[in-house]
């Protein structure tokens, strides 16, 4: 649950908002290349992270109230399958 | 006793005035009773309904009609809680149910056990008209909808842990967009229980907040499996959610409540996975398109400054041009001048040589060159130009044209040439 969840949204705005300010062409050169850069690795983080393959799948249940997690086991479900 | 029997048994009725047999009213009602009430017991009537209210007890009266006849029914508390659609004038029923003759009024009626609607399943029914009053109450009402996030990073699932709609979409999301959590909730999603363990599990999530976005799901089945999702507190637990909510059950054909409430609505569980991946394929090809974006920019950029550099390397050339120019000039002027300065010694040169010439005219030796000699008294070399100057005996010298000649004086003539 440590993973780094900030929405995707947040992401593409800023990436917009980059290429906007990049065209109005009011920056000088190092500006434009410091924000390409941002562009640029804000766009390779944003792909890796869809690409990562780290996903966890959790049963949630809920005793007297209170949830706890537990961890899915997609094993056993093939297992039944058979 | 059968119908039959029954039509046997009247004519004895109507010959008894003869033996002058009298029945009281309550002889003849009782009598009416035993034999309408075993005669029409367990039996189906179709009719329509009119005049339903329900009393206070929690019986329903009603009445059945066809054109031509009435009957009166009631359907006890009891009967009337197990039906699943709602009752209500005009209906086309059939009822199960006995005749029943109640004495105190003089009336029959039919006790009904049993009524579903005529032409449609009784669940049909009961979809058809809580559909209705919940689309009255604005429950499906687009305005409601919620937009589904760009892309869940964390999946709520609601559905049964061993079915096979949680392993469709585990599958089809592992393959395509794995960077997905999911977060699962087993419930029962058909029998009894199974609606109000969907709308509890919708109500867990809710409090339990950490998703995006929530799947209601089930694998198909018969529309009787399916019913679950069409219950009220289902779709009212929908409707409350705070969350995003995909409804995804059962096959293409079954549109469910839950299906008409949710923020959106997919025919299959894999349907529904699908989306996801497809939002994930959707948000690259945003990244790759905004990375085109950015070449150009960056591109547009360096050109621009690429140009300007050009327009100033323009504006720096204009002056180097006129110092060439100038330069020009100065060579032209430096070639004039040095033309001019030629032609000036060359003119003075001239007139230097006239002038030399001339001097050469009148120099002694250019005489001498004619012929005439000179001669200097030695050895002072004084040019002797009277013969006084000289007397017998001097040494003189005689320059001639060329060479000269030393010569002693013989004789002096002062008065001759």
């Amino acid at each position: 649950m440590t993973k780094d969840k900030h929405s995707f949204e947040e992401d593409l705005e800023k990436l917009q908002k980059i290429v906007d300010e990049l065209a109005k062409g009011k920056l000088t050169l190092a500006e434009s290349i410091k924000k390409y850069e941002e562009g640029v690795k804000l766009i390779k983080e944003c792909s890796l992270r869809l690409n990562e393959a780290q996903r966890k799948v959790q049963l949630l249940t809920k005793k007297n109230g209170k949830f706890s997690l537990e961890d899915f086991d997609e094993e056993e479900l093939a297992e039944e399958e058979k | 006793m059968t119908q039959e029997n029954f039509k046997l048994f009247i004519p004895e009725l109507k010959t008894s005035p003869i033996n002058k047999q009298v029945y009281t009213v309550s002889q003849v009602t009782e009598e009416m009773k035993l034999l309408l009430e075993n005669n029409f017991s367990n039996i189906w009537v179709e009719g329509e309904v009119s005049n339903f209210k329900v009393a206070p007890s929690g019986h329903a009266y009603f009445s059945l009609k066809d054109e031509r006849a009435l009957l009166a029914a009631v359907m006890f508390k009891r009967a009337n809680r197990d039906i699943k659609f709602k009752l209500e004038d005009g209906l086309k029923v059939i009822c199960l149910g006995s005749i029943n003759v109640y004495p105190a009024r003089g009336q029959h009626q039919l006790i009904v056990e049993k009524i579903e609607p005529k032409g449609i399943g009784a669940r049909q029914l009961a979809f058809e008209q809580l559909k209705k009053k919940l689309f009255k109450e604005g429950l499906f009402d687009p305005a409601h909808k919620k937009p589904l996030p760009l892309i869940p990073l964390r999946l709520g699932i609601i559905t049964s842990r061993r079915g096979a709609a949680i392993r469709d979409i585990l599958g089809i999301l592992k393959k395509g967009a794995p960077f997905v959590d999911v977060i699962v909730r087993s419930v029962n999603v058909q029998g009894e229980l199974a609606a109000r363990q969907i709308a509890q599990a919708i109500r867990d999530f809710e409090q339990f907040k950490e998703i995006d976005l929530l799947i209601i799901c089930r694998g198909g089945g018969s529309s009787e499996d399916l019913w679950s999702f069409n219950e009220e507190i289902v779709a009212r637990a929908i409707y409350n959610c705070p969350l995003p909510v995909l409804s995804a059950v059962g096959h293409q054909i079954n549109i469910t409540l839950s299906d008409l409430v949710a923020d959106m609505f997919v025919e299959t569980p894999t349907a529904a996975a699908k989306i996801i991946v497809d939002k994930k394929n959707n948000i690259l090809t945003e990244l790759e398109g905004q990375r085109n974006n950015l070449e150009k920019e960056i591109r547009d950029v360096v050109y621009e400054l690429k140009s300007r550099i050009l327009e100033l390397k323009h504006l720096l050339k204009s002056p180097m041009e006129r110092l060439l120019e100038k330069e020009q000039i100065l060579d032209d002027l430096a070639d004039s001048l040095l033309l001019h300065y030629r032609h000036y010694l060359d003119a003075t040169g001239q007139n230097l040589r006239t002038q030399v010439a001339r001097l050469e005219a009148l120099s002694p030796l250019a005489i001498l060159s004619r012929g005439y000699s000179l001669s200097m008294l030695m050895p002072g070399a004084s040019i002797i130009k009277e013969s006084k100057e000289i007397k017998k005996g001097d040494l003189i010298k005689t320059v001639l044209a060329k060479g000269a000649l030393l010569s002693s004086v013989q004789e002096v003539f002062n008065d001759k040439r």
